[in-house]
Protein backbone atom coordinates (compact mmCIF):
# COMPACT_ATOMS: atom_id res chain seq x y z
CA UNK A 1 0.00 0.00 0.00
CA UNK A 2 1.43 3.45 -0.79
CA UNK A 3 2.23 5.87 2.07
CA UNK A 4 -0.48 8.13 3.57
CA UNK A 5 1.63 11.02 2.14
CA UNK A 6 4.69 11.05 -0.23
CA UNK A 7 6.23 14.29 -0.44
CA UNK A 8 9.09 14.18 -3.27
CA UNK A 9 11.23 17.46 -3.97
CA UNK A 10 8.50 19.81 -3.47
CA UNK A 11 9.53 23.20 -4.02
CA UNK A 12 7.89 26.21 -4.28
CA UNK A 13 8.64 30.15 -5.15
CA UNK A 14 6.66 33.44 -4.39
CA UNK A 15 8.53 35.81 -6.25
CA UNK A 16 11.83 35.52 -5.49
CA UNK A 17 11.40 33.97 -2.08
CA UNK A 18 11.66 30.20 -2.14
CA UNK A 19 8.80 29.00 0.49
CA UNK A 20 9.46 25.33 0.38
CA UNK A 21 13.24 24.36 -0.87
CA UNK A 22 13.21 21.02 -2.16
CA UNK A 23 11.16 18.96 0.49
CA UNK A 24 10.63 15.39 0.85
CA UNK A 25 9.37 13.09 3.35
CA UNK A 26 6.24 9.84 3.94
CA UNK A 27 4.09 9.74 6.37
CA UNK A 28 2.77 6.13 6.75
CA UNK A 29 -0.54 5.12 6.96
CA UNK A 30 -2.42 5.62 10.76
CA UNK A 31 0.62 7.92 12.09
CA UNK A 32 0.20 11.14 14.05
CA UNK A 33 3.19 12.91 12.09
CA UNK A 34 4.19 16.82 13.71
CA UNK A 35 5.25 19.39 10.86
CA UNK A 36 6.92 21.90 13.41
CA UNK A 37 8.55 25.62 12.55
CA UNK A 38 7.94 28.69 13.36
CA UNK A 39 5.73 31.25 11.40
CA UNK A 40 6.87 31.96 7.73
CA UNK A 41 9.00 28.39 7.22
CA UNK A 42 6.44 27.39 4.37
CA UNK A 43 4.14 24.97 6.94
CA UNK A 44 1.20 26.63 5.20
CA UNK A 45 2.17 26.46 1.95
CA UNK A 46 2.85 22.66 2.26
CA UNK A 47 -0.32 21.90 3.30
CA UNK A 48 -2.01 24.09 0.54
CA UNK A 49 0.08 21.96 -1.70
CA UNK A 50 -1.59 18.72 -0.18
CA UNK A 51 -4.78 20.36 -0.11
CA UNK A 52 -4.27 20.87 -3.79
CA UNK A 53 -4.97 24.44 -3.90
CA UNK A 54 -1.75 25.30 -5.42
CA UNK A 55 0.49 23.15 -7.62
CA UNK A 56 3.83 22.88 -6.74
CA UNK A 57 6.50 24.46 -8.90
CA UNK A 58 8.53 21.07 -9.26
CA UNK A 59 8.68 18.08 -7.26
CA UNK A 60 5.34 15.78 -6.82
CA UNK A 61 3.40 14.82 -3.71
CA UNK A 62 0.74 12.26 -3.24
CA UNK A 63 -1.71 11.47 -0.69
CA UNK A 64 -3.16 7.41 -0.75
CA UNK A 65 -1.43 7.60 -3.55
CA UNK A 66 -3.14 9.95 -5.33
CA UNK A 67 -1.15 13.01 -7.18
CA UNK A 68 -2.02 16.36 -5.82
CA UNK A 69 -2.04 17.86 -9.64
CA UNK A 70 -3.23 15.07 -11.70
CA UNK A 71 -5.37 13.74 -9.60
CA UNK A 72 -7.22 16.69 -7.77
CA UNK A 73 -11.14 16.14 -7.65
CA UNK A 74 -10.39 11.77 -6.23
CA UNK A 75 -7.93 13.37 -3.90
CA UNK A 76 -10.35 15.63 -2.32
CA UNK A 77 -12.40 13.09 -1.14
CA UNK A 78 -9.48 11.42 0.82
CA UNK A 79 -8.86 14.63 2.94
CA UNK A 80 -10.13 16.54 5.85
CA UNK A 81 -8.35 19.85 5.93
CA UNK A 82 -8.20 22.50 8.60
CA UNK A 83 -6.76 25.46 7.56
CA UNK A 84 -4.86 28.22 10.28
CA UNK A 85 -7.79 30.62 9.95
CA UNK A 86 -11.66 29.92 10.40
CA UNK A 87 -13.07 29.51 7.51
CA UNK A 88 -17.01 28.19 8.47
CA UNK A 89 -19.55 29.91 7.49
CA UNK A 90 -20.01 32.83 10.89
CA UNK A 91 -23.55 33.46 9.86
CA UNK A 92 -25.13 29.74 9.08
CA UNK A 93 -25.33 28.14 12.66
CA UNK A 94 -23.36 24.99 14.24
CA UNK A 95 -25.66 22.38 12.59
CA UNK A 96 -25.97 24.24 8.95
CA UNK A 97 -22.32 24.15 8.27
CA UNK A 98 -21.74 20.43 9.36
CA UNK A 99 -24.49 19.98 7.31
CA UNK A 100 -23.33 21.59 4.40
CA UNK A 101 -19.68 20.09 4.53
CA UNK A 102 -21.48 16.70 4.48
CA UNK A 103 -23.49 17.64 1.51
CA UNK A 104 -20.53 18.83 -0.18
CA UNK A 105 -19.47 15.06 0.05
CA UNK A 106 -22.34 13.62 -0.29
CA UNK A 107 -22.79 12.11 3.10
CA UNK A 108 -24.85 12.51 5.88
CA UNK A 109 -24.18 13.83 9.26
CA UNK A 110 -26.45 11.24 10.92
CA UNK A 111 -24.20 8.36 9.15
CA UNK A 112 -21.18 9.65 9.66
CA UNK A 113 -21.88 10.91 13.19
CA UNK A 114 -19.56 8.27 15.30
CA UNK A 115 -16.46 9.69 13.68
CA UNK A 116 -17.44 13.14 15.06
CA UNK A 117 -18.91 12.39 18.10
CA UNK A 118 -15.74 12.84 20.10
CA UNK A 119 -15.06 16.20 18.86
CA UNK A 120 -18.84 17.16 18.55
CA UNK A 121 -19.93 16.35 21.90
CA UNK A 122 -19.45 19.79 23.23
CA UNK A 123 -21.42 21.70 20.51
CA UNK A 124 -24.57 19.30 20.34
CA UNK A 125 -26.23 21.52 23.11
CA UNK A 126 -26.23 24.20 20.87
CA UNK A 127 -27.02 23.35 17.21
CA UNK A 128 -28.60 26.55 16.47
CA UNK A 129 -25.79 29.35 18.08
CA UNK A 130 -24.01 31.34 14.51
CA UNK A 131 -20.64 29.73 14.31
CA UNK A 132 -19.28 33.34 14.14
CA UNK A 133 -20.64 33.66 17.78
CA UNK A 134 -18.82 30.41 19.12
CA UNK A 135 -15.91 30.87 21.67
CA UNK A 136 -12.01 30.25 19.82
CA UNK A 137 -12.34 27.05 21.50
CA UNK A 138 -15.70 25.61 20.09
CA UNK A 139 -14.94 27.36 16.83
CA UNK A 140 -11.72 24.74 16.69
CA UNK A 141 -14.25 21.90 17.18
CA UNK A 142 -16.19 22.68 14.72
CA UNK A 143 -13.98 22.97 11.95
CA UNK A 144 -12.63 20.16 12.87
CA UNK A 145 -16.17 18.39 12.87
CA UNK A 146 -16.87 19.88 9.51
CA UNK A 147 -13.52 18.46 8.65
CA UNK A 148 -13.86 14.83 9.51
CA UNK A 149 -17.72 14.52 8.68
CA UNK A 150 -17.05 12.32 5.08
CA UNK A 151 -14.81 10.08 6.84
CA UNK A 152 -11.43 11.38 5.61
CA UNK A 153 -8.86 9.22 5.92
CA UNK A 154 -6.37 12.09 6.31
CA UNK A 155 -6.47 14.81 8.22
CA UNK A 156 -4.28 17.63 7.52
CA UNK A 157 -4.51 20.12 10.18
CA UNK A 158 -2.77 23.46 10.04
CA UNK A 159 -1.68 24.89 13.49
CA UNK A 160 -4.85 24.42 15.00
CA UNK A 161 -3.60 25.37 17.93
CA UNK A 162 -2.14 28.33 17.58
CA UNK A 163 -3.62 31.32 20.40
CA UNK A 164 -4.55 28.37 22.37
CA UNK A 165 -3.94 28.13 26.34
CA UNK A 166 -1.92 25.05 27.54
CA UNK A 167 -5.33 23.43 28.80
CA UNK A 168 -7.43 23.60 26.13
CA UNK A 169 -4.19 22.93 23.88
CA UNK A 170 -3.63 19.63 25.61
CA UNK A 171 -7.43 18.41 25.53
CA UNK A 172 -7.44 19.04 21.71
CA UNK A 173 -4.23 16.25 21.19
CA UNK A 174 -6.09 14.29 23.59
CA UNK A 175 -8.93 14.55 20.48
CA UNK A 176 -6.81 13.67 17.70
CA UNK A 177 -5.09 10.71 19.65
CA UNK A 178 -8.51 9.23 19.71
CA UNK A 179 -9.07 10.02 15.82
CA UNK A 180 -5.57 8.50 15.75
CA UNK A 181 -6.58 5.40 17.17
CA UNK A 182 -9.86 5.07 14.94
CA UNK A 183 -7.33 5.13 12.09
CA UNK A 184 -7.02 8.23 11.14
CA UNK A 185 -3.62 9.28 9.53
CA UNK A 186 -2.74 13.16 10.93
CA UNK A 187 -0.64 15.70 9.68
CA UNK A 188 -0.55 18.47 11.91
CA UNK A 189 1.42 21.82 12.07
CA UNK A 190 2.69 23.56 15.09
CA UNK A 191 4.81 25.94 15.77
CA UNK A 192 4.83 25.18 19.73
CA UNK A 193 8.04 22.67 19.84
CA UNK A 194 6.73 21.65 23.20
CA UNK A 195 3.88 19.73 21.10
CA UNK A 196 6.33 17.64 19.21
CA UNK A 197 6.30 15.37 22.18
CA UNK A 198 2.03 14.56 21.41
CA UNK A 199 3.44 13.14 18.10
CA UNK A 200 4.94 9.58 17.07
CA UNK A 201 7.15 11.29 14.27
CA UNK A 202 8.49 14.97 13.02
CA UNK A 203 9.57 17.11 10.11
CA UNK A 204 11.23 20.08 11.70
CA UNK A 205 10.90 22.72 8.91
CA UNK A 206 12.71 26.43 9.07
CA UNK A 207 12.97 28.62 5.89
CA UNK A 208 11.27 26.35 3.64
CA UNK A 209 13.50 22.97 4.02
CA UNK A 210 13.17 20.06 6.01
CA UNK A 211 15.80 20.16 9.16
CA UNK A 212 15.32 16.77 10.50
CA UNK A 213 13.04 14.01 10.48
CA UNK A 214 12.99 11.83 13.41
CA UNK A 215 10.55 10.37 16.51
CA UNK A 216 10.82 12.92 19.39
CA UNK A 217 13.39 11.26 21.39
CA UNK A 218 15.28 10.07 18.35
CA UNK A 219 15.77 13.95 17.50
CA UNK A 220 17.34 14.69 21.06
CA UNK A 221 19.53 11.80 21.50
CA UNK A 222 23.32 13.12 21.69
CA UNK A 223 22.09 16.49 22.48
CA UNK A 224 23.41 16.56 26.11
CA UNK A 225 26.63 15.83 25.46
CA UNK A 226 28.01 19.01 25.93
CA UNK A 227 24.75 20.85 27.27
CA UNK A 228 24.84 22.37 30.04
CA UNK A 229 22.37 24.98 32.46
CA UNK A 230 23.78 28.04 34.25
CA UNK A 231 21.84 30.17 36.36
CA UNK A 232 22.41 33.18 39.03
CA UNK A 233 20.27 36.02 40.26
CA UNK A 234 22.15 38.67 37.89
CA UNK A 235 20.82 36.81 34.39
CA UNK A 236 21.64 39.19 31.98
CA UNK A 237 25.41 39.64 33.46
CA UNK A 238 25.49 36.17 33.25
CA UNK A 239 24.57 35.54 29.63
CA UNK A 240 26.96 38.50 28.77
CA UNK A 241 29.81 36.41 30.60
CA UNK A 242 29.15 33.65 29.56
CA UNK A 243 29.35 34.13 26.31
CA UNK A 244 32.82 35.80 26.37
CA UNK A 245 34.47 32.44 27.49
CA UNK A 246 36.34 30.98 24.70
CA UNK A 247 35.18 27.05 25.87
CA UNK A 248 31.47 28.36 25.08
CA UNK A 249 29.74 27.66 21.80
CA UNK A 250 26.51 29.36 22.18
CA UNK A 251 24.97 30.33 25.49
CA UNK A 252 21.22 31.49 25.63
CA UNK A 253 17.93 31.86 27.62
CA UNK A 254 16.36 28.51 28.66
CA UNK A 255 13.74 29.56 31.09
CA UNK A 256 14.63 29.74 34.68
CA UNK A 257 18.35 29.08 33.80
CA UNK A 258 20.56 29.87 30.40
CA UNK A 259 21.74 26.91 28.45
CA UNK A 260 25.11 26.60 27.69
CA UNK A 261 26.83 24.66 24.60
CA UNK A 262 30.59 23.91 25.47
CA UNK A 263 33.59 23.45 23.51
CA UNK A 264 35.90 20.31 23.82
CA UNK A 265 37.59 20.83 27.33
CA UNK A 266 34.46 22.28 28.89
CA UNK A 267 34.57 22.26 32.66
CA UNK A 268 31.29 23.27 34.50
CA UNK A 269 33.19 23.70 37.56
CA UNK A 270 36.20 25.34 36.48
CA UNK A 271 33.66 27.39 34.68
CA UNK A 272 31.28 28.00 37.77
CA UNK A 273 34.23 29.25 39.93
CA UNK A 274 35.62 31.89 37.50
CA UNK A 275 32.71 33.35 37.65
CA UNK A 276 32.24 33.16 41.51
CA UNK A 277 35.87 34.69 41.06
CA UNK A 278 34.24 37.70 39.24
CA UNK A 279 31.79 38.57 41.38
CA UNK A 280 28.73 36.43 40.54
CA UNK A 281 28.51 34.48 43.84
CA UNK A 282 25.35 33.05 43.17
CA UNK A 283 26.47 31.08 39.64
CA UNK A 284 25.43 27.32 39.46
CA UNK A 285 26.97 25.25 36.20
CA UNK A 286 25.61 21.78 35.90
CA UNK A 287 24.34 19.39 33.24
CA UNK A 288 20.98 20.20 31.10
CA UNK A 289 18.87 17.97 28.69
CA UNK A 290 18.57 18.97 25.51
CA UNK A 291 14.88 19.30 24.27
CA UNK A 292 13.82 20.33 20.44
CA UNK A 293 14.42 23.71 21.17
CA UNK A 294 17.71 23.01 21.72
CA UNK A 295 18.04 20.95 18.65
CA UNK A 296 16.15 23.54 16.51
CA UNK A 297 19.25 26.16 17.73
CA UNK A 298 21.74 23.93 16.64
CA UNK A 299 20.70 23.42 13.18
CA UNK A 300 19.90 27.01 12.63
CA UNK A 301 22.77 28.12 14.45
CA UNK B 1 2.11 54.79 47.74
CA UNK B 2 5.28 53.05 48.02
CA UNK B 3 7.79 54.75 45.10
CA UNK B 4 9.13 50.85 44.57
CA UNK B 5 5.52 49.45 43.33
CA UNK B 6 5.05 50.53 39.49
CA UNK B 7 1.90 48.68 39.30
CA UNK B 8 -0.53 48.75 42.74
CA UNK B 9 -4.02 47.56 42.62
CA UNK B 10 -7.00 46.73 45.06
CA UNK B 11 -10.05 44.35 44.41
CA UNK B 12 -9.72 45.70 40.78
CA UNK B 13 -13.25 44.37 38.90
CA UNK B 14 -14.98 45.04 35.69
CA UNK B 15 -18.48 43.71 35.38
CA UNK B 16 -19.87 43.70 31.74
CA UNK B 17 -23.95 43.54 32.71
CA UNK B 18 -24.30 40.21 34.75
CA UNK B 19 -21.05 39.16 33.72
CA UNK B 20 -18.15 39.44 35.96
CA UNK B 21 -15.16 39.24 33.62
CA UNK B 22 -12.19 40.50 36.07
CA UNK B 23 -13.26 39.86 39.68
CA UNK B 24 -11.08 41.62 42.75
CA UNK B 25 -7.79 41.11 41.91
CA UNK B 26 -4.94 42.40 44.11
CA UNK B 27 -1.44 42.54 43.45
CA UNK B 28 1.41 44.92 43.43
CA UNK B 29 4.72 44.56 40.65
CA UNK B 30 7.97 46.39 41.88
CA UNK B 31 10.49 48.28 39.89
CA UNK B 32 12.38 46.46 37.58
CA UNK B 33 10.30 43.32 37.84
CA UNK B 34 9.72 40.86 35.10
CA UNK B 35 6.05 39.58 35.98
CA UNK B 36 4.06 37.29 34.06
CA UNK B 37 0.49 37.38 33.58
CA UNK B 38 -0.74 34.14 32.98
CA UNK B 39 -4.43 32.12 32.39
CA UNK B 40 -6.39 30.37 30.31
CA UNK B 41 -8.44 32.20 27.36
CA UNK B 42 -10.96 33.87 28.82
CA UNK B 43 -10.22 34.12 31.81
CA UNK B 44 -9.93 38.04 32.13
CA UNK B 45 -6.51 38.61 31.12
CA UNK B 46 -7.34 41.31 28.50
CA UNK B 47 -9.41 42.92 30.73
CA UNK B 48 -7.61 43.21 33.03
CA UNK B 49 -4.42 44.69 31.31
CA UNK B 50 -6.95 47.40 29.50
CA UNK B 51 -7.47 48.68 32.82
CA UNK B 52 -3.91 48.65 33.86
CA UNK B 53 -3.32 50.73 30.60
CA UNK B 54 -5.95 53.04 31.36
CA UNK B 55 -7.73 51.85 28.34
CA UNK B 56 -11.23 50.70 30.76
CA UNK B 57 -12.75 52.33 33.61
CA UNK B 58 -12.76 49.29 36.51
CA UNK B 59 -15.80 48.72 37.51
CA UNK B 60 -14.64 49.06 41.31
CA UNK B 61 -11.55 48.56 43.21
CA UNK B 62 -8.81 50.98 42.89
CA UNK B 63 -5.01 51.15 42.23
CA UNK B 64 -1.82 52.62 40.63
CA UNK B 65 0.17 52.52 37.19
CA UNK B 66 3.51 54.56 36.54
CA UNK B 67 2.42 56.79 39.35
CA UNK B 68 -0.90 57.65 38.07
CA UNK B 69 -4.54 56.83 39.37
CA UNK B 70 -6.03 53.64 37.04
CA UNK B 71 -9.55 56.11 37.20
CA UNK B 72 -8.49 60.29 37.67
CA UNK B 73 -5.02 59.74 35.45
CA UNK B 74 -6.54 57.29 33.15
CA UNK B 75 -5.72 59.63 30.10
CA UNK B 76 -1.73 60.39 31.97
CA UNK B 77 -1.14 57.05 32.11
CA UNK B 78 -1.20 55.98 28.34
CA UNK B 79 1.94 58.63 28.38
CA UNK B 80 4.04 56.93 31.08
CA UNK B 81 3.62 52.97 30.15
CA UNK B 82 4.86 51.01 26.83
CA UNK B 83 2.55 48.85 25.12
CA UNK B 84 3.40 46.19 22.58
CA UNK B 85 1.56 43.36 21.21
CA UNK B 86 2.36 40.45 18.61
CA UNK B 87 -0.63 41.03 16.78
CA UNK B 88 -0.25 44.98 16.27
CA UNK B 89 2.88 47.08 16.87
CA UNK B 90 4.07 48.53 13.82
CA UNK B 91 2.68 50.12 10.66
CA UNK B 92 4.08 47.52 8.05
CA UNK B 93 3.86 49.68 5.25
CA UNK B 94 5.48 52.55 6.84
CA UNK B 95 9.62 52.60 6.68
CA UNK B 96 11.59 51.97 10.01
CA UNK B 97 12.20 55.55 10.42
CA UNK B 98 8.62 56.52 9.76
CA UNK B 99 7.32 53.93 12.37
CA UNK B 100 9.66 55.42 14.98
CA UNK B 101 8.87 58.98 14.16
CA UNK B 102 5.07 58.62 14.14
CA UNK B 103 5.14 56.59 17.86
CA UNK B 104 7.31 58.95 19.82
CA UNK B 105 5.02 62.05 18.39
CA UNK B 106 2.08 59.75 19.39
CA UNK B 107 3.75 59.52 23.00
CA UNK B 108 4.22 63.27 22.84
CA UNK B 109 7.92 63.58 22.78
CA UNK B 110 9.55 66.97 21.16
CA UNK B 111 11.11 66.86 17.59
CA UNK B 112 14.32 67.52 19.21
CA UNK B 113 14.02 64.15 21.47
CA UNK B 114 13.06 61.94 18.86
CA UNK B 115 15.89 62.92 16.65
CA UNK B 116 18.23 61.62 20.19
CA UNK B 117 16.34 58.73 20.25
CA UNK B 118 16.12 57.44 16.96
CA UNK B 119 19.81 58.13 16.35
CA UNK B 120 20.66 56.41 19.86
CA UNK B 121 18.11 53.84 19.06
CA UNK B 122 19.28 52.94 15.62
CA UNK B 123 22.90 52.53 16.61
CA UNK B 124 22.12 50.62 19.82
CA UNK B 125 20.31 48.12 17.46
CA UNK B 126 22.32 48.02 14.73
CA UNK B 127 19.96 48.96 12.00
CA UNK B 128 21.17 52.30 10.96
CA UNK B 129 21.05 50.83 6.86
CA UNK B 130 17.87 49.47 7.22
CA UNK B 131 16.31 53.27 8.30
CA UNK B 132 14.71 53.67 4.94
CA UNK B 133 13.37 49.67 4.24
CA UNK B 134 10.17 49.13 4.69
CA UNK B 135 9.44 47.17 7.99
CA UNK B 136 7.03 44.70 6.13
CA UNK B 137 9.86 43.83 4.49
CA UNK B 138 12.86 43.18 7.46
CA UNK B 139 12.87 39.87 8.84
CA UNK B 140 10.83 38.83 11.84
CA UNK B 141 13.45 38.98 14.65
CA UNK B 142 14.43 42.29 13.56
CA UNK B 143 10.84 43.82 13.51
CA UNK B 144 10.42 42.23 17.13
CA UNK B 145 13.40 43.71 17.83
CA UNK B 146 12.28 47.20 16.91
CA UNK B 147 8.59 46.96 18.04
CA UNK B 148 10.41 46.74 21.66
CA UNK B 149 12.37 49.37 21.03
CA UNK B 150 9.44 51.54 19.51
CA UNK B 151 7.20 50.69 22.66
CA UNK B 152 9.75 52.04 25.56
CA UNK B 153 11.47 54.54 22.91
CA UNK B 154 9.61 56.96 25.62
CA UNK B 155 11.89 55.71 28.80
CA UNK B 156 8.46 54.49 30.31
CA UNK B 157 8.22 52.71 33.92
CA UNK B 158 6.28 50.11 32.74
CA UNK B 159 6.07 48.18 29.23
CA UNK B 160 2.66 46.02 28.89
CA UNK B 161 3.79 42.82 26.22
CA UNK B 162 0.76 41.21 25.24
CA UNK B 163 2.10 37.80 23.86
CA UNK B 164 5.01 39.43 21.98
CA UNK B 165 6.43 35.80 20.91
CA UNK B 166 3.46 33.76 19.72
CA UNK B 167 4.34 32.07 16.56
CA UNK B 168 8.05 32.95 16.57
CA UNK B 169 11.23 30.85 15.87
CA UNK B 170 13.13 29.50 19.20
CA UNK B 171 16.19 31.51 18.29
CA UNK B 172 14.24 34.86 17.65
CA UNK B 173 12.34 34.30 20.72
CA UNK B 174 15.44 33.95 22.90
CA UNK B 175 16.89 37.08 21.51
CA UNK B 176 13.60 38.81 22.80
CA UNK B 177 14.38 37.53 26.07
CA UNK B 178 17.74 38.93 25.79
CA UNK B 179 15.94 42.68 25.24
CA UNK B 180 13.35 42.25 28.84
CA UNK B 181 16.13 40.86 30.48
CA UNK B 182 18.07 44.22 29.41
CA UNK B 183 15.43 46.20 30.00
CA UNK B 184 14.64 45.21 33.58
CA UNK B 185 18.51 45.24 34.34
CA UNK B 186 17.81 48.87 33.67
CA UNK B 187 14.87 49.37 36.17
CA UNK B 188 12.31 49.04 33.61
CA UNK B 189 9.22 47.07 35.02
CA UNK B 190 7.49 44.30 33.00
CA UNK B 191 4.15 43.42 32.80
CA UNK B 192 4.17 40.10 29.82
CA UNK B 193 1.28 37.85 28.87
CA UNK B 194 2.44 34.67 27.08
CA UNK B 195 0.47 31.13 25.87
CA UNK B 196 4.68 29.83 25.98
CA UNK B 197 4.86 28.61 29.65
CA UNK B 198 7.88 27.72 29.39
CA UNK B 199 8.53 31.49 28.91
CA UNK B 200 6.61 32.07 32.47
CA UNK B 201 10.45 30.09 33.98
CA UNK B 202 11.47 34.02 32.74
CA UNK B 203 9.68 35.86 35.22
CA UNK B 204 10.71 36.80 38.46
CA UNK B 205 6.91 36.39 39.72
CA UNK B 206 4.25 34.87 37.70
CA UNK B 207 0.29 35.36 38.47
CA UNK B 208 -2.59 32.63 36.88
CA UNK B 209 -6.32 33.88 36.83
CA UNK B 210 -8.79 31.56 36.75
CA UNK B 211 -12.46 32.90 36.35
CA UNK B 212 -11.19 36.10 37.06
CA UNK B 213 -9.44 35.96 40.05
CA UNK B 214 -6.33 35.71 40.76
CA UNK B 215 -5.62 31.97 41.79
CA UNK B 216 -1.86 31.64 42.10
CA UNK B 217 0.94 34.66 42.16
CA UNK B 218 4.55 33.53 43.60
CA UNK B 219 8.05 33.08 41.51
CA UNK B 220 7.94 30.34 38.91
CA UNK B 221 10.05 27.74 41.94
CA UNK B 222 7.69 28.53 44.77
CA UNK B 223 4.71 27.89 42.69
CA UNK B 224 6.48 24.53 41.37
CA UNK B 225 7.43 23.97 45.28
CA UNK B 226 3.78 24.77 46.30
CA UNK B 227 2.27 21.50 43.68
CA UNK B 228 4.88 19.40 43.96
CA UNK B 229 5.76 19.58 40.19
CA UNK B 230 8.90 19.99 38.03
CA UNK B 231 7.11 22.82 35.16
CA UNK B 232 5.24 25.75 35.25
CA UNK B 233 3.03 23.66 32.31
CA UNK B 234 2.29 21.74 35.23
CA UNK B 235 1.17 23.96 37.48
CA UNK B 236 -0.58 25.79 34.90
CA UNK B 237 -2.67 22.84 34.59
CA UNK B 238 -3.62 22.13 38.16
CA UNK B 239 -4.35 25.73 38.86
CA UNK B 240 -6.40 26.43 35.47
CA UNK B 241 -8.56 22.78 35.87
CA UNK B 242 -10.39 24.72 38.23
CA UNK B 243 -12.04 26.46 36.01
CA UNK B 244 -15.69 26.68 35.94
CA UNK B 245 -16.15 29.44 33.36
CA UNK B 246 -16.33 27.80 30.20
CA UNK B 247 -14.43 29.03 27.27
Amino acid sequence: MSPAIDISGVTQRYGTLTALDNVCFQVERGEMFGLIGPDGSGKSTLYRILATLLAPDSGTATVCGLDTVKDYSELRTVIGYMPEKFSLYQDLSVSENLKFFASLFGVSVKENYDIIAPVFAQLERFPNRRAGALSGGMKQKLALSCALIHRPEILLLDEPTTGVDAVSRSEFWDMLSTLREKGITILVSTSYMDEANRCERIALIDKGKILRVNTPDGLVTGLDENLYNASSSSMFELLTKLRQLPEVEDCYTFGATLHVVGRKGFNPVAVRDRLRYEGLSDVEVYPAKGDIEDLFIKLTR
Amino acid sequence: MNTDKVISVRNLTKRFGSFTAVDHISFDVDKGEIFGFLGANGAGKTTAMRMLCGLSLPTDGDGQVAGCDIISQSEEIKKRIGYMSQKFSLYSGLTVEENVKLFSTIYGMSSLQIKDSSASLFRDLGMEDMRRAYVKDIPVGWRQKLAFAVATIHKPEVVFLDEPTGGVDPVTRRKFWELIYKASSEGMTVFVTTHYLDEAEYCNRISIMVDGRISALDSPAALKEKYHVSTIDEVFRIVAQTAKRGD
